[in-house]
């Protein structure tokens, strides 16, 4: 088998290898440099702006960041907003961050658990059906719970598991078991089929062929899935505004929606809880870089 | 390509003594001898049951208890009160507003992705040149792809706010609104309306991006020096050669992008939600209105049907033009 590379894996090799080449061998002149370095430092400076007003804002008092002459950096840096936030009345916001913890990490779990079998299996296996199967992952990748939002509601009701977390763990899984399936169908693909062969001569069952040979070659892909995973549940807003209806179960992102068109809002602690939830999912995006794109466009872009 | 037959002695004698299915067939080789029969797709089961089971129960069947409600009339408080036809349907459409909702829901999609291509077109090509700190610059523009498209809208709905607003603050200091609290762009409709679709493109921004800096790496460095050695200049170049290359990558990153926007709620319920009336509503808010506001799930079904149909469509047309199996 001439083992054709996980297709994302060259989408992003360049940053090192071309850049050095580009610098050493075409001598790009000086001026050229320090204007693409100005062009990069203005979009850096746009797609961050929104989150350092978010910043500055979560240290201003209500005062501050309520008055009418309005300063763009904040005068004083109240730090303890981060701790008086967690009992702002508006909603329960140290449950919110619970609810949002527990359905994102559940429904990871439930996804891996789910994909991992079907997406090596898928690689590795011809089987009637196989096409049909990963036909229905690429559909079901293009659907979102937005759209099926009113028959999502209705289900649960009559499963009587509205307003629970299991609901929104099953609901967040299922939308988002394509992109954990196809990330990680290609690189099980991507496995030499000889490395199983050997190691099934030596007498090792599939199941610890899975687990002892292939699953430390794919880790890469598994913790893609993992991150991205986590990150979209963790985001999630449609599904949860529907199925949670008690303010408790709510996530931080259906909550925070209860500021807005307050007579007074609190946006001080609007930012602070927002910062606080967006700067790890930040982090862990920021891990899997390279490979967002393969597993969102199924491979057709590399 | 040079497929590893699974004819060897030793693996088909461990499939005779487990009766496992497709011995190793390697989906790419094609020519791997998997017997197709309904043992090899019972045996396949316990591998990609559990993913049909979520599929199946959370995506599909949630579809045919939608398409089914919206034949229903279903009270208030959730009671099935029976068949009513297409009653659903007629309120849908009858609705004064319906049309005035799906013509904006086409600009929203339309305005929206237009301008993140073409602005992506543009970020692309920055992130593709070498510079110092061009890894920094790239990890910047995730930022909005990770973070939570409702904190994004509520910093720029905050932002908004006439008298306190930090937007409108800058656009008073640099002249462009010229009364000293400010304008309340998020009390009209209109302009409401209008932030909402600058949010939305750049949310979209960073995914599109990406797409293309992934479609510029496959652009052949050989060919983009023969067209320098052509004379080509680097507009010509650009339109001639870099462009035609990205097809396929544009192709993906349009039609994720038309489907997206297309299911946006956040920002819309963020940014128009506190607004009185349906002047700034899209098919996609209309549907969460029609099931929280009004309490009608059944209008909603009929209503969410219209708007499964036009994905189905979309994704019809994706499987089409992309064709994301031919990797397989």
């Amino acid at each position: 088998m001439a083992v054709t590379a996980p297709a994302f894996e060259t989408i992003a090799p360049p940053a090192a290898s071309a850049r050095r080449r580009r610098y050493t061998e075409d001598q790009v002149p000086l001026g050229t440099v320090l204007i693409r370095m100005l062009a990069g430092f203005i979009v850096l400076a746009i797609f961050i702006l929104p989150y350092i007003i978010m910043f500055f804002g979560s240290v201003k008092t209500k005062a501050q960041i309520r008055s009418v002459d309005p300063t763009y950096f904040p005068q004083e840096w109240h730090w303890e907003n981060y701790i008086d936030m967690w009992s702002t009345p508006e909603t329960p916001l140290p449950q919110n961050l619970i609810s949002t913890i527990v359905i994102s990490v559940f429904a990871t779990l439930l996804v891996l658990l789910v994909a991992m079998p079907a997406a090596y299996y898928t690689a590795r296996f011809k089987f009637p059906g196989r096409m049909v199967f990963l036909f229905l992952v690429i559909v079901t990748q293009m659907l979102q719970p937005a759209v099926l939002t009113s028959g999502l509601f209705r289900q649960f009701l009559a499963f009587d598991m509205i307003d629970t977390w299991a609901a929104m763990i099953f609901i967040n899984a299922a939308f988002n078991l394509s992109f954990a399936v196809w990330i990680m169908h290609s690189f099980f693909a991507g496995i030499p089929k000889e490395v199983d062969e050997a190691a099934q001569i030596d007498g090792a069952g599939r199941l610890r062929v899975l687990f002892t040979i292939s699953l430390p070659l794919v880790w890469p892909g598994i913790v893609t899935a993992i991150v991205f995973t986590f990150v979209a549940c963790w985001n999630e807003f449609a599904a949860s505004l529907v199925i949670l209806s008690t303010a408790g179960n709510q996530p931080l992102s259906v909550a925070l929606t209860k500021f807005v068109g307050q007579y007074e809002t609190s946006w001080q602690y609007v930012f602070g809880v927002s910062i606080v939830a967006i700067v790890p999912v930040v982090i862990l995006f920021m891990i899997i870089e390279k490979r967002l794109v393969g597993g969102l466009t199924a491979g057709s872009v590399k | 390509m040079s497929t590893t037959s699974d004819a060897s002695p030793i693996q088909a004698g461990a499939a005779e003594s487990r009766p496992r299915p497709g011995r190793g067939t390697e989906p790419k080789g094609g020519a791997g001898g998997a017997r197709p029969g309904g043992r090899d797709l019972l045996a396949s089961l316990p591998w990609i049951g559990p993913a049909l089971i979520l599929i199946f129960g959370v995506v599909l069947f949630p579809a045919v208890v939608m398409f089914y409600n919206s034949t229903r009339d279903i009270s208030i408080s959730g009671v099935d009160k029976g068949s009513v036809g297409l009653d659903n349907y007629i309120e849908v459409f009858s609705f004064p507003y319906f049309w005035p909702i799906f013509g904006r829901t086409i600009v929203w999609v339309v305005v929206v992705v237009a301008a993140t291509v073409v602005i992506s077109l543009g970020l692309a090509q920055i992130l593709n040149k070498a510079f110092p700190g061009r890894r920094i610059v790239r990890l910047a523009v995730i930022v909005p792809w990770a973070a939570s498209v409702v904190m994004t809208t509520m910093v720029v709905y905050y932002g908004l706010e006439p008298y306190f607003g930090i937007i409108n603050k800058f656009l008073v200091d640099i002249g462009l609104v010229d009364t000293p609290e400010g304008y309340g762009w998020t009390r009209n409709p209109a302009t409401a309306f209008a932030w909402s679709i600058v949010v939305a493109i750049f949310v979209s921004l960073p995914f599109t991006t990406y797409t293309i800096l992934a479609g510029l790496q496959t652009v052949p460095g050989e060919v983009l020096e023969a067209a320098k050695m052509d004379g080509a200049g680097p507009i010509r170049t650009y339109w001639g050669v870099v462009l035609p290359q990205l097809r396929s990558a544009l192709a993906v990153a349009v039609l994720i992008n038309i489907i997206n926007v297309f299911n946006s709620l956040p920002i819309l319920k963020v940014m128009t939600g506190s607004i009185p009336g349906y002047d700034a509503d899209t098919i996609m808010t209309m549907i969460f209105k029609y099931i929280q506001n009004q309490h009608k799930v059944d209008v909603a079904s009929a209503l969410s049907v219209v708007a499964f149909i036009i994905v189905i469509v979309i994704v019809a047309v994706y499987v089409r033009v992309v064709k994301p199996m031919k990797e397989v």
